[in-house]
């Protein structure tokens, strides 16, 4: 078991909550229409995205998915130059040029979310190539969900990735559905971590709705993948709650199955932990989420009072 | 070693001796690619490179495009200087999403955050019997992604400035070698500085009736057919756009300007192919009140490169080509 501090515990739950808030304001201003083109959100997901990023230490790298705000929050993003970003504001942190799908933090380690389904593998097999001709000893962790694993890039990079130990693990976030494929569908393997044997890496299957089980899991194979030993794969099962994007009518799913994991929701979870060990007195708790809500409503002040890109800046950054 | 030294050397030898002096003067350049190592890559250009620089600079990948051009991309990213040897043009139509989705878009869409130097050597063309799959000249699709580079060298001694050039630029360089002008022999700058900036097209030969531009082995199919005119008084004047993407237009235009006739040439596919993009820039300018006489665009038939020999060079423009074109632009015929 790993030690885990209150003060670690506080960031964990409010970070949670954060991402949660983040993505029900975020569809709420969706809905309003003041959203430009679409956002994906992992609501239902937070444990798997926040967790696996808390568990990464200082100079870690990650590249992050399509569905990637709690990931972001996670690892630390500014909720204000995320929010903004989504707002398509010049505060963004890509100056309202890439939007929700593309949110990125380079210099502190965040290679981007990515807005083609696979495409971070490759990415990461690169930063972590860089982290071992250098040796920094940081780990590169990768976002991607279930649909991802299908792509030829996923099966070329851990391949790439086992034969040269890269420092990476391979974090997947299977949510059930690709788009509106359900898995078993569109793969013939009860786990995803059963990949990893093609590759002769370690392949762990978790809940993905268990924030313990997540940061214990992550923090091992980051351990694993720091020692020069390779890569992991980590398969994280868990469950979205809204739609693929604002387009999604979701025939291709019943209530029924929405509400029985909506009682393993990744929150309430967390929250019944922290009662049950009573880590944390309720009135904490609810200072907790009072104040990561708070810090959202101040996100979204920020977005909608910063400017939009001027029109001048359209030809810059093309090329370096 | 600054020298003004020079020495007879071929274009593959040139560009191995431009990504030697990088990989000396800079330890963040690495190389990889398929049986780049003890194989020394599939055309000789990477040989006794792993002698030189070991295991960890030389990064023998297996079969597997979009891992490798993934990689390089971030590897780029976090600060490598990664150069990447596609084996065939052609299958760069297998890691196209790293680097059209990603490298070329990183920059921008994640506003200014990132740069990605990185180089992909890509063999192009025909001439080899290799059919269909292994002698393609797909320069203008990459000249359509903003974010990329597109450079050609044409002579050893553009293959070593331009080599090094690429691998210095902050930018993904698709650096496009053509097969056939591999065992090509030049005099070649040995000045470890010596370097072709990025974004020139020059005049290859000056002349004053009919502007060709052409790279590659076109380029040299050019060139013996301005030999063979200059015999009979004609005087054509050939620009070769070093740099495909984002293309050096002005020199283009101040020939035209001066000759009034222009052939645009190239091996690939004629149907959206990038000398249609110089003919249109030529038309958008001042030039366009100096034209004498249409243009012509020659380009490679609307077809997959076909294995037999004959066929194959019937596919792509010849020396006669040029020929008849200038007599025709120039009422000779």
């Amino acid at each position: 078991m790993i030690e885990l501090s209150e003060e670690l515990l506080l960031r964990m739950y409010y970070k949670m909550n954060q991402a949660r808030y983040f993505e029900e304001k975020l569809d709420e201003l969706d809905v309003k229409g003041l959203v430009h083109g679409t956002v994906h959100l992992a609501l239902g997901q937070e444990a798997a995205g926040v967790m696996a990023c808390l568990a990464l230490e200082e100079g870690d790298l990650v590249s992050l998915s399509h569905r990637g705000h709690a990931q972001a929050i996670g690892f630390g993003l500014d909720v204000n130059l995320m929010m903004a970003e989504c707002l398509g504001k010049d505060t963004g942190y890509c100056k309202g040029k890439g939007g929700s799908m593309h949110i990125a933090d380079v210099e502190n380690g965040n290679l981007g979310a990515n807005g083609v389904v696979g495409g971070g593998f490759g990415l990461s097999c690169g930063a972590a190539l860089t982290q071992k001709y250098q040796h920094t000893g940081k780990v590169v962790l990768c976002f991607a969900g279930d649909g991802a694993t299908n792509t030829g890039s996923f099966h070329e990079s851990l391949n790439l990735a086992s034969i040269w130990k890269l420092p990476v693990v391979f974090f997947i976030e299977n949510n059930q559905y690709g788009m509106s494929n359900p898995v078993e569908n569109h793969m013939n393997v009860e786990n995803i971590s059963d990949r990893s044997e093609a590759y002769n890496m370690p392949g762990l299957t978790i809940d993905g709705n268990d924030f313990l089980d997540v940061y214990n899991t992550v923090t091992k194979a980051l351990r694993y993948a720091r020692a020069g030993k390779g890569p992991v794969l980590i398969e994280a099962k868990t469950y979205r709650f809204s739609g693929h994007s604002k387009s999604d009518k979701q025939l291709y799913r019943d209530e029924q199955e929405v509400k029985e994991w909506q009682k393993k929701d990744p929150l309430l979870k967390m929250k019944e932990y922290l009662r049950e060990n009573r880590i944390f007195t309720e009135k904490q708790i609810q200072k907790m989420e009072t104040e990561a809500m708070i810090s959202i409503e101040q996100a979204v002040e920020f977005a909608k009072k910063s400017p939009s890109p001027q029109l001048d800046t359209i030809l810059a950054d093309v090329y370096a | 070693m600054r020298t003004n030294d020079m020495t007879k050397m071929t274009y593959r030898d040139a560009i191995r001796l431009g990504i030697t002096e990088e990989m000396r003067l800079d330890r963040d350049v690495i190389f990889l690619g398929e049986d780049i190592g003890v194989y020394g890559g599939a055309f000789g250009v990477s040989k006794g490179l792993l002698e030189e620089f070991g295991e960890e600079r030389i990064l023998d990948t297996p079969i597997s495009e979009a891992a490798i051009v993934g990689t390089a991309v971030g590897a780029a990213t976090t600060g490598l200087r990664p150069v990447c040897e596609i084996m065939f043009m052609d299958f760069i139509t297998l890691g196209l999403d790293a680097l059209v989705n990603q490298g070329a878009k990183m920059r921008y869409m994640f506003g200014g955050q990132s740069q990605v130097p990185m180089v992909l050597r890509l063999p192009a063309g025909s001439g080899t019997g290799a059919a269909a799959q292994h002698s393609q000249s797909l320069e203008a699709w990459l000249c359509h992604v903003p974010g990329l580079k597109v450079v050609t060298p044409s002579t050893p001694a553009q293959a070593k400035g331009l080599i090094k050039a690429a691998i210095r630029d902050n930018n993904p360089v698709c650096f496009i070698e053509h097969k056939m002008l591999y065992d090509a022999v030049g005099l070649v700058p040995l000045d470890e500085e010596y370097t072709l900036e990025i974004g020139k097209t020059i005049v290859e030969r000056p002349g004053k009736d009919v502007t060709i531009v052409a790279y590659g082995t076109t380029l040299a199919k050019a060139v013996e057919a301005a030999d063979f005119l200059e015999e009979e008084g004609i005087r054509v004047e050939i620009l070769n756009p070093l740099t495909l993407y984002p293309m050096d237009m002005k020199p283009i235009i101040e020939s035209v300007i001066k000759t009034g006739c222009l052939i645009v040439a190239h091996e690939a596919a004629k149907t959206g192919g990038v000398g249609g993009e110089i003919v249109a820039r030529v038309v958008e300018s001042e030039a366009f009140d100096y034209l004498t006489a249409p243009i012509v665009r020659l380009g490679g038939l609307d077809v997959p490169i076909p294995f037999n020999q004959e066929l194959e060079s019937a596919a792509v423009p010849q020396r006669n080509d040029f020929v008849h074109s200038v007599y025709r632009l120039l009422n000779r015929e």
